[in-house]
């Protein structure tokens, strides 16, 4: 029987993975990709939850967050192609401007 | 138990290419993982009765937000490679093992949490049909606001995106 | 009788007028005049008054009069509860006083007579400062006289001491004159101390300060003659007071140096009045005294050793002046012994005998002063009798009076003095003979060194100004050999005209032409005083000699208490001997002594002031050279006595070195000690604020620097998580989920 709690360790795994990508890539594009990643976890939780109580509330909040990625994704990217035409580069480790 | 079967199988894709996302060192082969995992979490969606959001899920993640992404990987034509130089004081194992260890605590909560969800006790008072209609009453009685709201943020962003991107301003 | 208060008044008047406009304006006669007018005023007032109290039954011839309140009443504690501290300005006419204001006004009035002759050579202004404050004196000694209460008299007393000082340092641009004035006033001041205890202690014990009240209290109370009670203590200090107004031994050094004042001043002041109010002192608080026997053996035995102890100093005086003054110490001595054997007529009629006859001597030896230029050295005289007729004959009256030659009132006097003292005490008797011996001797030698022999003196010119030049230098005529003007080796010259008066000169003589009888304003007063020193004898003729002494009935009210005059308590019974020697063997303390032992004893006290002047006679005047002889043989004593036995050295050493000592001692104190404390005081301001100013740049500044330095090495430490990596921010981030996570799972 598939509980929400096994939504829930899934939930949890795609968020950590995300958390990984997003710790360990030195390629912005993959941190942000990771950031979906993230995003996606959080929805699938709204969706099992809003499935097990029978609530239509999860999937409203689900589409307002996937209109807010799309949001962030894009003035993300934004950012990125800005900064790439600055600096030539797309590694985080040299987008450290604001190091001391 | 055919769900069971469906959920177990979707689970282990979605997993796994999140991994192949995370770990892949060409880019545009992680993009590609991306819309690959998006597509079986609009699958999982389907499977929990979430039409309206599985639709969503492939029309704005899958078709746009990935496009995105790609075009970006294609006007950042590098000529070295993306992740050649190392910052000395990046602390990346640290991040590995706190994530697990994260992981292990979100999961034992989940599994030993006290707290367990109340059943379906909050009837509908709409009538029950699809769940596309149901999701657009919600959207436009109660969450009207936030409809709009979020409207307007997508108009902020595009416009800021624009701003952004433009070679000078 | 109301009007007593005018008594004072007069003299008070003229003093105020000559002070405030005569320094300024008055003319020398006009000085003079206002001074003598007001004396002579002040002489009728007394005599309507005394002539008024005679008058009045013997029992009631004493009259209070109140002019005003002096202080107000004020409740403070004696003995016995609380007594209103109540003083007013009351004067008391009564037997005692009233003899005191005639000798005070009559002698006072005829030497401010002399005055206008004798001070005719000084400066105007210096005159009317002169006879300003010979009527301040008058007025204060009159006050003294009158005052009913102690305070009043108080006031006089004082009073005189300040005109003693003013008038001794009269020339006070003489260093040795205003020594004198200085160490008369303080030695008075010693004195006075005593006095203010037995005043304070008085009013302690008795409640008030009235002299009628007081002896009415007293005779109520037990005759201290076992132990020393608290009227043994009042009479004592009281007696203190008295040694130093009346020169007393200890306090009589200030007598003879009191010389250096004009003539007469000496003559007013220390032979006839201030120098005798000690002894009226005595005498109105007989009661007083008479209950603190021991404190009157006392009195008796510093009398009878101050007059054998001045006579023996008087002796070898060269001075003539300090030979008289000496003669008054010893005089006064007498009148203590008087009133230590509980004679107190006898003594106040020996006051009044001595003020005539020795303010005669004074003013006669002015008068020979004035007449040898100013030469005081006796050595230097002789034979005057022959240029100064008058004064001779007066001073010879004045003499024979003061050596106790019938029938002159110092016999009578002297006599009553000697004849009390051999009842009561045979010691005191014999000292007491022994110095009216000495007495008739020095007197004698006085008289035969100035008047008889040869001539010592310097010569002089008979006409002609030739001297005029060395004399007109100084302004003075002096004779004009040089040793006229040594006023540095001749110490006790008497200035009568002054160093400083070199401007206005008015004597008429120029050049000495020797000495010369004084002019009428100086030889009216000497024949009028020695009418006086002849006739006042008779009213003290005792009844051994068919007399009716009634100067003692007269005085004996003063010395009882009105209360117990008519009781038949011993108390009062020893204050006084009722019936003097009509009944002579009433007393307690007293002996029988017949008629016959009393006209022995008269004449051997004529025999031995005979003899007295035998001896002066052969010594002086007939072999001179014996006096020499006798000083070159006994030269240890003749030097003993010629420096007054050294007690003017010993008490420098002692007491004077002493205060000065005290006051360096003190002077150190406040240099080291106060000033010590006030500047250590800002050392310790200085040193604390040196080390808060440590701790404040130490321990607070380095407290504020250590805040600093934490925040800068902090921010030092912290600024490396500013990595700039973004991914070191997320992961700080998980760390944070980690630990939400990590409560929850572990708390929940």
């Amino acid at each position: 029987m598939i509980t929400s709690t096994h939504y829930m360790l899934l939930s949890a795994a795609l968020f950590m993975i995300g958390v990984v990508g997003v710790m360990v890539r030195r390629n912005i594009i993959i941190i942000f990709m990771s950031i979906e990643l993230i995003l996606n976890a959080v929805n699938i939780n709204l969706i099992a939850f809003s499935y097990q109580l029978q609530n239509v509330i999860g999937q409203v909040f689900a589409v307002f967050v996937i209109a807010v990625a799309a949001a962030e994704a894009a003035v993300g990217l934004g950012i990125i192609l800005a900064f790439y035409r600055n600096k030539e580069t797309v590694n985080i480790d040299e987008m450290n401007l604001m190091r001391w | 138990m055919a769900q069971a079967i469906a959920f177990y199988f979707l689970a282990a894709c979605i997993l796994g290419f999140a991994v192949l996302v995370v770990s892949a060192k060409d880019t545009v082969h992680s993009v590609l993982f991306l819309v690959l995992d998006f597509l079986f979490v609009a699958a999982l969606y389907v499977l929990l009765g979430a039409q309206f959001l599985a639709a969503i899920q492939v029309l704005v993640y899958a078709g746009g937000i990935v496009v995105l992404y790609l075009f970006v990987v294609m006007l950042v034509n590098l000529k070295r490679p993306p992740e050649a130089h190392v910052d000395p004081h990046r602390q990346g194992r640290m991040g590995f093992w706190l994530s697990a260890a994260v992981l292990i605590e979100l999961g034992a909560i989940a599994l030993w949490g006290s707290a367990s969800p109340a059943p379906a006790a909050a009837p509908l008072p709409t009538p029950m049909t699809g769940n596309t209609e149901q999701v657009g009453w919600m959207l436009y009685t109660n969450y009207l606001i936030p409809f709009e709201i979020a409207s307007m943020l997508l108009l902020v962003a595009m416009i800021g995106a624009i701003v952004l991107a433009k070679r000078e301003l | 009788m109301n009007y007593i208060w005018l008594i004072p008044l007069l003299p008070g008047l003229g003093a105020a007028v000559n002070g405030l406009v005569g320094i300024r304006s008055f003319s020398r006669r006009t000085a003079g005049l206002v001074a003598c007018s007001v004396m002579g005023a002040a002489l009728l007032v007394s005599l309507v008054a005394f002539w008024q109290m005679l008058g009045l039954a013997p029992d009631a011839r004493g009259v209070d009069v109140v002019v005003a309140q002096w202080i107000p009443a004020i409740p403070l504690a004696t003995s016995h509860g609380i007594a209103g501290f109540q003083v007013p300005w009351g004067f008391r006419l009564d037997p005692l006083s009233g003899m005191m204001i005639l000798i005070v006004t009559g002698i006072g009035t005829l030497i401010h007579v002399y005055s206008t002759g004798y001070m005719a050579d000084e400066p105007r202004a210096g005159v009317a400062r002169f006879f300003c404050y010979l009527n301040l004196f008058c007025f204060f000694m009159l006050m003294l006289v009158l005052g009913n209460n102690f305070l009043v008299m108080f006031v006089g007393w004082e009073g005189v001491g300040l005109c003693s000082y003013l008038l001794i340092g009269y020339w006070y641009e003489k260093k040795t004159a205003a020594d004198a004035g200085k160490k008369a006033f303080i030695t008075n001041r010693v004195g006075d101390w005593g006095f203010i205890l037995g005043v304070f202690l008085i009013f302690v014990t008795f409640g008030t300060f009235d002299f009628r009240a007081i002896q009415n209290a007293a005779a109520a109370l037990p005759v201290e003659t076992a132990h020393f009670g608290v009227l043994s203590v009042i009479c004592l200090l009281l007696f203190v007071g008295a040694t130093g107004k009346s020169a007393q031994i200890p306090l009589y050094v200030w007598l003879p140096d009191a010389m250096e004042g004009p003539t007469p001043v000496s003559a007013l002041i220390h032979a006839a009045t201030m120098v005798t109010a000690g002894v009226y002192m005595l005498g109105r608080n007989a009661v007083l005294f008479s209950h603190a026997p021991m404190v009157m053996e006392i009195v008796a035995i510093i009398g009878v050793l101050t007059a054998l102890f001045a006579a023996t100093i008087g002796i070898v005086q060269y001075d003539i002046k300090r030979v008289l003054a000496y003669s008054t110490v010893s005089q006064l001595g007498y009148m203590f012994t008087a009133m230590g054997v509980g004679a107190f007529s006898a003594g106040a009629f020996h006051l009044m005998t001595h003020a005539f006859f020795k303010a005669l001597l004074f003013l006669g030896s002015g008068s020979v002063i004035h007449a040898m230029g100013g030469e005081q050295d006796m050595r230097r005289m002789g034979n005057l009798r022959k240029y100064m007729p008058v004064t001779f004959a007066t001073m010879l009256i004045a003499t024979l009076a003061i050596a106790g030659i019938p029938p002159l009132s110092g016999f009578f006097s002297k006599d009553e003095i000697l004849f009390r003292s051999f009842v009561s005490n045979k010691a005191i008797w014999v000292i007491a003979v022994a110095t009216a011996m000495m007495t008739a001797f020095y007197m004698f030698r006085l008289l035969g060194m100035t008047f008889f022999g040869a001539y010592r003196g310097p010569a002089w010119e008979t006409a002609g100004h030739g001297a005029v030049t060395v004399a007109a230098a100084h302004g003075v005529a002096h004779p004009v050999d040089a040793h006229a003007h040594g006023h540095a080796q001749r110490p006790d010259h008497e200035v009568s005209h002054g160093p400083a008066d070199d401007d206005a000169h008015g004597h008429g003589h120029g050049a000495w032409h020797g000495p010369h009888e004084s002019p009428a304003s100086m030889t009216f007063p000497l024949q009028a005083l020695a009418l006086g020193a002849i006739i006042a004898g008779f009213i003290g003729v005792p009844a051994a000699l068919d007399g009716s002494n009634q100067i003692e009935r007269f005085l004996e009210p003063s010395f009882t208490a009105s209360v117990a005059a008519s009781a038949e308590t011993p108390a009062a019974r020893a204050g006084e001997a009722a019936g003097g020697h009509a009944a002579g063997e009433a007393e307690a303390a007293g002996e029988h002594v017949s008629r016959a032992e009393e006209l022995g004893l008269m004449l051997l006290s004529v025999l031995v002031a005979v003899g007295g002047i035998v001896l002066a006679q052969r010594f002086y005047v007939t072999r001179p050279e014996i006096s020499d002889h006798l000083a070159d043989r006994f030269a240890g004593a003749h030097r003993l006595l010629t420096n007054k036995y050294y007690v003017d050295e010993l008490y420098d050493a002692t007491v004077v070195s002493g205060t000065f000592a005290a006051g360096r001692g003190l002077w150190a104190v406040d240099r080291n000690v106060v000033d010590g404390v006030v500047n250590g005081t800002g050392w310790l301001t200085i040193i604390s604020s040196w080390f808060s100013g440590l701790t404040d740049r130490s321990v607070v500044d380095g407290l504020v620097n250590l805040v600093g330095w934490i925040v800068q090495e902090s921010s030092h430490a912290f600024r490396r998580l500013q990595t700039g990596l973004v991914q070191n921010y997320a992961l700080l981030m998980l760390f944070g989920i980690f630990a939400f996570v990590s409560i929850y799972l572990f708390v929940r």
